[in-house]
Parts: C-alpha cells; sequence; structure tokens
C-alpha cells in the first residue's frame, strides 16, 4: 500500500480514538469543572462499563445486537450508580478537599480494579459487534488514462467503527445541549460558577454533585461499551483511557468542554497517526510531556480562558 | 527526649537482628531501603506540604543511575552509587525547577505526567533497560572490599546504616532554621513569602534532598537485591510512598518506618490469601483519607506524646 491510503486508515483508527476519548475526557472534564475534583478512578470507571458490558452480553445470549443494546444501557446506568455511591460514601465525607479526594480515588482505583481481577479474572474477553459490515474503502490512482478509482488491498474499514464515531458525535452533542437547555443544566452550570451562591439561591448542590460524578462515570463506562467490540476487556485496561482523558482536559483547558473536545480530535487523531508510524509508545511520551509542558507555561491550556 | 527516641528506635533496629527470623531479616532489610525512599518523600509531602504523584522517576532514576553503568559500563559498585545519587539529584533539580512553577493539583499532574515519560521511556530503550522484564545484577558485581552484599546480615547492616543517614539527616534537617521555614512554607505559604522567605529556593532545595534520598533508595534496592525493572518507574511506585507515608503520619520523623513496615506486612500477609493484595492497598488508603487522615504516628501525637517529632 502507498502511502497515502496507510495515513488515510491511521487517521480514521485516531479517529476512533478520539470518539472514545472525547467521551471519557468529558466525563473527567465535567467532574474536574463542577466539582473541582481530580478524579483519578475515571479510567475504573470506562473498565468498569467495559467489563459490566461483556457481562450483559454473555448472560443474554442470543442475537449480538441484543446483547450489546442491553449493555449499552446497562452498563452506564451501572456504573453511574456505583460512582454515585462512591460520592455519597467517600467524597462527600472528604468535603470535596481537593488534595484528599486525589487520595482517595487513587484508593478507589486499587479497590475496583482489584475487584474486577477476583470476580472478572485476568483474562481478556471480547464482546460481539452488533452488526458487521466490512466496507472497501476505494482510493484514486493518477494514470495515463487520467484518474482511476481503485480498490487497494487492505484499504477497508468496518461499518461499526464508522458508527462509534457517529454514536460519539451524537453523545457529547446532546450533552452540550442538555448542559445548555436543561434545567438541571443550568444548575449544574450555577453550581460551576460559584457554588456558594448557587446553594444560596436553593440550588441543591450536594445533589447536584452527585449526579455529576454519576454522569461522568457513565460517559466514560458509554466509551468503554461503544470500544469493546474492537477492543477487548480486561481489568487493566483503564490505564490508558486515563492517562489520556488527563491529557486531553489539560490541554483543552481544564474544565472547559469546547476545549475539551476539540483536544480530544487533536490528541485522538495524533496518537492513531503517530502510533501507526511509530510507535504507540513514543506517542503516549511525546503526549504526557506535551501536557507537563503546557501545564507549567500555559496552565489554563492551549483553549482556556483565563479566569481569576 | 527526641535524641532518646532516635537512638532507641536505631537500636532497636539493629536488636531486631538478632531477635527475629531469616525470613524477616529479608523483609526488614527491604522495609528498610523503602523506608529511605519513604523519609525522602516525607521532606516533601509532610513536612513541606507539596504532594507529587511522581516520585517514583527520582527512585527510577537511582536505580537505573547505579544499575546501568555497572551492567553496561563495568563501573565499581561505590562509583555507581555515586552515579545513581547524581543522577536523582539532577533528575529532581531539573523536575523541581519546572514542576514548582505550579501548585496544587496541576503540581501533582504535572509530576505524575514527568513520571509516566519517564517510565515510557524506560519501556522505549528496552534495548537496554530491558523494559518490564529489567535485568539482573550479578552477584560478582555486588561485592565491595571483599564483603558481599547479596549475603542477608551484610545486606541487613548495609540497608540499616543507609537509613540510619537518612532518618538522622533529615531529623536534623527539620531542626534547623532551613527546616523550620520548610513547615512554614506548610503551614501557610503566602505567610512565609511576605516574612521575607525565598520560598521558591526552599521548595527547590526541599525537592532536590526529597529526591536525592528517593534515588539512594532506589540504588540501594538495585544493588542490595540485584535486579532493576522499569515496574519501580510505575505510576504504583509513586503511589506507594505516599501511601506509606499518609499511614505512619505525614510530617513525623518515624512516621515513614512505621508507615513501611506496616503497608509491608498487611501486602505480605494479605497475599497469602489472594492474588489481589492490591485491594488491601485501595482499601488502606480511602479509609485513612477518610479516618485517619494524620497517620499512625499522627495519631499517637495527637492522643499520647505531644512531642513527637
Amino acid at each position: 500500500m502507498d502511502f497515502a491510503p496507510h495515513l488515510f486508515l491511521a487517521t480514521l483508527e485516531g479517529a476512533i480514538t478520539a470518539a472514545v476519548i472525547s467521551l471519557t475526557a468529558v466525563g473527567l472534564s465535567l467532574v474536574f469543572g463542577i466539582m473541582r475534583v481530580v478524579n483519578v478512578a475515571h479510567g475504573e470507571f470506562f473498565m468498569l462499563g467495559a467489563v459490566v458490558a461483556w457481562w450483559v452480553a454473555s448472560t443474554l445470549g442470543g442475537h449480538a445486537a441484543l446483547g450489546f443494546l442491553a449493555a449499552l444501557i446497562i452498563a452506564p446506568l451501572f456504573v453511574g450508580l456505583m460512582a454515585a455511591l462512591a460520592d455519597r460514601l467517600v467524597l462527600e465525607r472528604l468535603n470535596y478537599d481537593l488534595e484528599r479526594t486525589i487520595v482517595a480515588t487513587i484508593g478507589l482505583l486499587y479497590v475496583i480494579q482489584q475487584v474486577a481481577l477476583m470476580t472478572f479474572g485476568p483474562d481478556a474477553r471480547p464482546v460481539e459487534a452488533p452488526f458487521d459490515l466490512r466496507i472497501a474503502i476505494p482510493w484514486f490512482e493518477f494514470s495515463d488514462t487520467g484518474v482511476n478509482l481503485i480498490w487497494p488491498w487492505g484499504l477497508a474499514t468496518t461499518g461499526y467503527k464508522l458508527a462509534v464515531i457517529a454514536a460519539a458525535a451524537i453523545i457529547v452533542t446532546s450533552i452540550i445541549v442538555f448542559l445548555k437547555r436543561s434545567r438541571f443544566g443550568l444548575m449544574m452550570r450555577a453550581t460551576q460558577m460559584d457554588s456558594e451562591m448557587a446553594s444560596a439561591f436553593g440550588i441543591p448542590v450536594r445533589r447536584v454533585y452527585c449526579v455529576v460524578f454519576g454522569l461522568g462515570a457513565a460517559l466514560a463506562a458509554l466509551g468503554a461499551v461503544l470500544i469493546v467490540p474492537i477492543q477487548q476487556a480486561h481489568y487493566l485496561m483503564g490505564g490508558d483511557p486515563l492517562l489520556l482523558s488527563f491529557i486531553v482536559v489539560i490541554i483543552g483547558g481544564l474544565g472547559s468542554l469546547p476545549g475539551t473536545i476539540l483536544a480530544a480530535v487533536l490528541i485522538g487523531m495524533s496518537d492513531g497517526i503517530i502510533s501507526v508510524f511509530f510507535s504507540p509508545t513514543l506517542a503516549k511520551i511525546l503526549a504526557t510531556l506535551l501536557v507537563a509542558l503546557v501545564l507549567i507555561f500555559r496552565p489554563h491550556g492551549l483553549f482556556g480562558h483565563h479566569t481569576s | 527526649m527526641t535524641k532518646s527516641l532516635h537512638i532507641s528506635v536505631l537500636t532497636s533496629l539493629v536488636l531486631l537482628f538478632f531477635v527475629v527470623s531469616d525470613y524477616h531479616d529479608g523483609n526488614l532489610a527491604r522495609i528498610m531501603v523503602l523506608a529511605i525512599y519513604a523519609v525522602g518523600y516525607n521532606l516533601l509531602f509532610g513536612y513541606t506540604g507539596l504532594l507529587s504523584l511522581g516520585h517514583a522517576l527520582f527512585f527510577a532514576a537511582g536505580m537505573y543511575g547505579l544499575a546501568l553503568p555497572i551492567q553496561h559500563l563495568g563501573v565499581s559498585p561505590i562509583e555507581a552509587f555515586a552515579m545513581g545519587l547524581a543522577s536523582a539529584a539532577t533528575v529532581s533539580l531539573v523536575i523541581g525547577f519546572l514542576a514548582l512553577r505550579t501548585t496544587g493539583a496541576a503540581f501533582m499532574i504535572v509530576t505524575l505526567m514527568f513520571a509516566q515519560a519517564g517510565f515510557l521511556a524506560l519501556l522505549y530503550f528496552g534495548q537496554w533497560t530491558r523494559g518490564d522484564e529489567g535485568f539482573v545484577i550479578q552477584q560478582a558485581d555486588r561485592i565491595i572490599a571483599g564483603i558481599d552484599f547479596s549475603q542477608s546480615t551484610e545486606r541487613y547492616f548495609a540497608a540499616f546504616v543507609l537509613f540510619a543517614v537518612a532518618y538522622l539527616l533529615i531529623a536534623w534537617l527539620i531542626s534547623t532554621p532551613f527546616g523550620k521555614c520548610l513547615i512554614a512554607i506548610r503551614e501557610n505559604e503566602e505567610r512565609a513569602q511576605m516574612l521575607g522567605y525565598d520560598v521558591h529556593r526552599h521548595k527547590l532545595l526541599a525537592m532536590l534532598v526529597s529526591g536525592t534520598l528517593s534515588g539512594a533508595s532506589g540504588a540501594a534496592y538495585a544493588f542490595l537485591f540485584g535486579y532493576a525493572g522499569a515496574t519501580f518507574a510505575s505510576v504504583q511506585y509513586s503511589i506507594l510512598p505516599l501511601l506509606w507515608v499518609l499511614l505512619g503520619g505525614a510530617g513525623t520523623t518515624i512516621g515513614p518506618l512505621i508507615g513501611t513496615a506496616f503497608a509491608f506486612y498487611l501486602i505480605d500477609i494479605s497475599s497469602h490469601f489472594t492474588t489481589a493484595h492490591l485491594l488491601v492497598v485501595g482499601l488502606a488508603i480511602v479509609l485513612l483519607t477518610l479516618f485517619a487522615p494524620q497517620g499512625l504516628a499522627g495519631e499517637i501525637r495527637n492522643r499520647l506524646i505531644s512531642w513527637l517529632p
């Protein structure tokens, strides 16, 4: 295969990473923006989503699409509820203190991961894609007779991968609409601006926190359910999405949603492309160094605004 | 009072060697080496109030600073130990210089990211570092002046001497004006600044001492236990000293040793029952932040002995 079609394939893989990362990163960004909590256990909620998806799909049996659709509803709900419970049991008691919640979520990370190891086991397990559709991609070739349409061998994708990108775009858009248009979204934005003032106006801030923490985890789980037919479910799969979401949230500006989405596309794409042409490790080294330098020299992110 | 406490802590470590079985001697040597790491971490977290999530980078800088020259250049152990210290000191100065421009959550994330980049770099250059698999330092390379440090008695007392140096260094340091200023920064950074202290320079020096001690622990670990691997640079090894210091009591001289020993035996005992022994670590962290944020020594100080340093 030539360079250009190869690059196109790499971009497509990058777009899938970007789609999934935008979901997890928006979850992380909501939690940080509204609650001022750095949730280190976010990656484990992602993993939990994948594990629950496998569990639902394998218990239900029947057609692959049936199991997958059930997982798409049950996994985020279950993970969201677990997160809300963790908020009530742990974070609320710590008074959402920034440093102590970081330490506590590190503890939660180990608890969730090890419970998954004890119940789900150390093996990677697949979930079947809801539909199986292989799409060959045509390519252009310039020859003596003009432009030809060719079908290079290996240049293909599955319909499911395209569906993942579309689904992520729809979910992220609906989150933005929910924040902008709904009554609860208004409460969330008010809490983000000034939680004391919001509380004075009768907004149940504690309940908002609880829902936001659940929602953030549910978004991570949703991303995991979408990716699990492409990657497999494994108890250690939370590390990479956690790192990537952190990177995305920081480059996009802590707590800024449009910045986060833009950064997700940027980081996801470049991660995909560098991983294909160089090595995934090199891609991650560059990304982590970039984050550290951005935080040092542009603490509000590349796209963030200066607030007091 | 405090002097007799330090003396009795160190004497009992010597006496323990003769009392407990060989198995526990091995464990105690490991605990003392790792406690140096915790002592170093405590200076930054417990006394200066800076929460770093990237100390594994300094530990690994010491470990590989010693192990790589021995493995690839055939350097003698003493020179290699000096190289380990020098590499940890350099890395902590550079990271300190960059990361101390940030505060709070940003500081944690910046240190985490640098450590992650270091860990990934160790994997990337696997040709020399042998990545996750790591490499063994041969017994022949672990002899200084005819003393074989792979033997349990020699190893125990080498670990003891290094720990004693680190322990007394920090106990002395926090009684000096420099140490008092670090505590002032922890309590109220703006006030310390307003009183005319150069806060940035103090933090940087704390980072240097803390990182170099962590590196000394890494170098000693590689030398005494004959192994270097990329796992020691992973996030988990950045979190462990935080756990040890939290368990034992942040900002107490004795806390790091208590915490390291407690966590070591907690994991040692729980791994008899389950492979998921990290579950115990996780639960311990959550319960500690909820119920005993001051740690074991901190609780003792609050309830029993108010003069505990």
